[in-house]
């Protein structure tokens, strides 16, 4: 046993540098699972939800036929039949007498065509007697066709476009009519039962309103309570068990919020349904804690030599505050709340409880109108069963998570653009 | 206990002979002050009297309670919730412990600079005007740049910083950020001034660029400095009060406690056997 201590320092350094290496292993494989299964989830989103972000559209020449629309019965008229009858005069296989084949081709052009030639004709009645070139989209399962999500090798009973809708379908795309446009219908209109009409804008700006509210609560009540809590309190039992129930109140199920809020906003203040004003106010309840946590940290964190300095040089308790911590605390202020915002944005359950996951077909002018928000969006577009809203959900969720990050990004942004050193 | 300087001991201390002035003639006066934090009795009926236009240097091993007792001179101890101050303290005749004193206003009188340079991140500008201007002392930008030129020059610092007053205090020197402290300190016009171990972070030039500081100001202002330095406290106190374990052994002369102290511990102390 005549080992030196150095001996012994190298026999161990085999066994130490192996923990070493197994633990950075062991925090790679963490990561990489980690990025692995955020690959698998855009990847699926992406690959089901990109061709929802083009819609197949017909361009026709359309005669507005004056003995179907007449300018002093606007907008009332028989657009449907116009269409209809551009329709027919492109077809040559479809007998206009024949009432079954008009139906079935009527079914080609998603409802809303009718009604964007009528908004067309409404703003200049001019058109009346003219040939209008119109772009429409196509309904849902023709939509469907073209992107080839339908098989035309399925027996014809199990599929939902017929033998010869396939046929209408083909002779107008040999005529170069069909192609696939930017679906910007997915950002620039509300919901609609029909999914080539239905789009985010009224869960968009629901969710904005929403935020807005959420922020304009949380944010000056969080830093409020946090500044007191941290700054004015005394330390005694009273304010231990306040920070041991703002802590119980962040992990609080949000669902239970949702509860509250119907009860307590809706029930009692008689808050209307639905409404973005009631679900900002409703994940305000569950962001504060999250800012609340977050600005306490952060003021934590300003080194406590700043408040001496200032307090030596006689500044009171609220100049030191609002002067200097407050400053320094920034940051990691803006970083909890933005965190805790993008989690209400993401948040479905307690929007459910107080009826923003109602069928709304146009977007909210006031936080008091009825309204829907993103995440409830995709939680009703996933419920519905035509096909073409599969598609729609994973964008609606694309569009949900580049939001978030977004958001987050900025949150990072800020946090290094005003971080001071000292 | 009319004579300041005379030692209220817990045991049979030896009641240390002192040239102390006359109560009337010292700027602080404090009678037996007994702090605690919660249940630790950390300064011990200390009574002392601290002259004007004079250094005075606290001296003793860590954890003495020399700091302590600094802090209870400008009411810094108010800022921990578990210190207790008993006792009296005046300032020019005051009780800066009375109900109607505001710390406030007793800190704008009472200058402090920290052990660690703390500016604030802002500019050197706005590091010495903070003072000034929460207490309103400027009433115009002139006076205020005015108040801002006499404070550095005061720290000796005028000259260094007069070109980027602009620039952020954090990105001075360690020796310059803790003259730059001086300067904020001074800004508010404060009658004494309080250093806790000003030097302790700082190099050897530095060091003697504060100490050359000190001996300046005392031309104005008490200063109180705790350090941990004995040669520090020689090269620039007038008189040496040496702490340990709460009490305050021995006040005197400076040059009698290193020369001639009256005491064992101190004696232990300054020759190195207890530190």
């Amino acid at each position: 046993m005549n080992d030196t201590a150095a001996d012994i320092v190298r026999q161990s350094l085999g066994r130490r540098r192996r923990k070493q290496t197994m633990l950075k292993a062991f925090g790679l494989g963490a990561i990489l699972f980690a990025f692995l299964m955020l690959g698998i989830l855009v990847a699926s989103l992406v690959s089901s939800g990109y061709k929802a972000f083009t819609q197949t559209v017909i361009t026709l020449e359309v005669l507005v036929d004056p003995e179907e629309i007449r300018a002093d019965r606007l907008p009332r008229g028989g657009f449907d039949d116009v269409l209809a009858a551009t329709l027919v005069s492109r077809i040559p296989q479809v007998d206009p007498e024949d009432r079954a084949q008009m139906k079935a081709l009527e079914g080609l052009l998603s409802d809303g065509a009718q009604f964007q030639l009528r908004d067309l004709v409404v703003d200049d009645p001019a058109l009346i007697g003219q040939v209008v070139e119109i772009t429409v989209p196509l309904s849902d399962p023709y939509d469907q066709l073209a992107k080839g999500l339908i098989d035309p090798l399925t027996p014809e009973v199990n599929r939902r476009v017929k033998d010869d809708e396939i046929g209408y379908f083909r002779t107008l795309e040999e005529q170069g009519l069909i192609r696939q446009a930017l679906n910007t219908w997915l950002l620039t209109n509300a919901d609609s039962r029909f999914p080539e009409l239905a789009g985010l804008k009224g869960a968009l700006i629901g969710s904005a309103w929403a935020l807005l509210i959420c922020f304009a609560i949380s944010f000056p009540l969080g830093i409020g309570a946090a500044i007191y809590l941290e700054e004015f309190a005394p330390r005694n039992r009273v304010s231990d068990f306040i920070e041991v129930n703002i802590n119980n109140l962040a992990a609080v199920p949000s669902v239970v919020f949702g509860l509250l809020a119907l009860a307590v906003f809706i029930g009692w203040f008689g808050l209307p349904r639905s409404a973005p004003l009631v679900g900002g106010m409703t994940l305000a309840l569950m962001t504060m804690p999250t800012i609340i946590i977050a600005t306490r940290a952060a003021l934590k964190a300003v080194p406590p030599s700043i408040r001496e300095a200032a307090l030596g040089v006689g500044a009171s308790k609220h100049q030191v505050v609002f002067g200097h911590v407050l400053p320094l605390a920034m940051p990691g202020i803006l970083t909890g709340t933005i965190i805790g915002l993008a989690q209400a944005l993401g948040e479905t359950a307690p929007l459910l409880l107080i009826g923003m996951n109602a069928f709304i077909t146009s977007a909210p002018d006031t936080p008091l109108d009825s309204a829907t928000a993103l995440p409830t969006q995709i939680f009703i577009w996933a419920d519905s069963p035509e096909r073409g809203f599969v598609s729609r959900t994973s964008a609606a969720i694309l569009v949900l998570l580049t939001f978030l990050i977004t958001m987050n990004a900025i949150a990072i942004f800020l946090r290094s653009r005003f971080e001071r050193k000292w | 206990m009319v004579n300041g300087e005379a030692l209220n001991m817990t045991h049979t201390d030896r009641i240390v002979a002192q040239d102390a002035p006359a109560a009337a003639g010292s700027k602080i006066s404090a009678q037996d002050v007994n702090v605690w934090y919660g249940t630790a009795h950390a300064i011990k009926d200390v009574s002392v009297e601290i002259a004007d236009k004079t250094v005075t240097a606290f001296i003793g091993p860590s954890g003495c309670g020399k700091s302590t007792f600094l802090r209870c001179l400008n009411r810094m101890n108010d800022t921990i919730d578990s210190a207790a101050v008993s006792g009296d303290i005046r300032i020019d005749g005051e009780d800066i412990y009375a109900r109607d004193i505001d710390p406030v206003q007793l800190r704008a009188k009472v200058g402090m600079v920290f052990q660690k340079p703390n500016p604030f991140p802002k500019s050197i500008y706005d590091n010495v005007a903070y003072g000034p201007k929460i207490h309103g002392l400027a009433r115009s930008k002139a006076d205020l740049d005015e108040i801002v030129e006499r404070s550095l020059r005061r720290a000796a610092i005028w000259d260094e910083v007069k070109d980027r007053l602009s620039a952020p205090g954090t990105g001075l020197s360690g020796g310059q950020q803790q003259r730059l402290c001086i300067a904020r300190a001074v800004a508010t016009a404060p009658e004494i001034l309080l250093m806790d171990e000003p030097c302790s972070a700082l190099d050897p030039i530095a060091t003697s660029q504060v100490e050359e500081l000190i001996d300046e100001l005392r031309e104005n202002y008490s200063v109180v400095i705790v350090t941990h330095s004995m040669q520090q406290a020689a090269r620039v106190s007038q008189r040496t009060a040496f702490f340990h374990l709460g009490n305050l052994v021995e006040y005197a002369d400076t040059p009698q406690i290193f020369t001639n102290p009256q005491d064992k511990r101190t004696e232990s102390y300054i020759t190195g056997r207890i530190g």
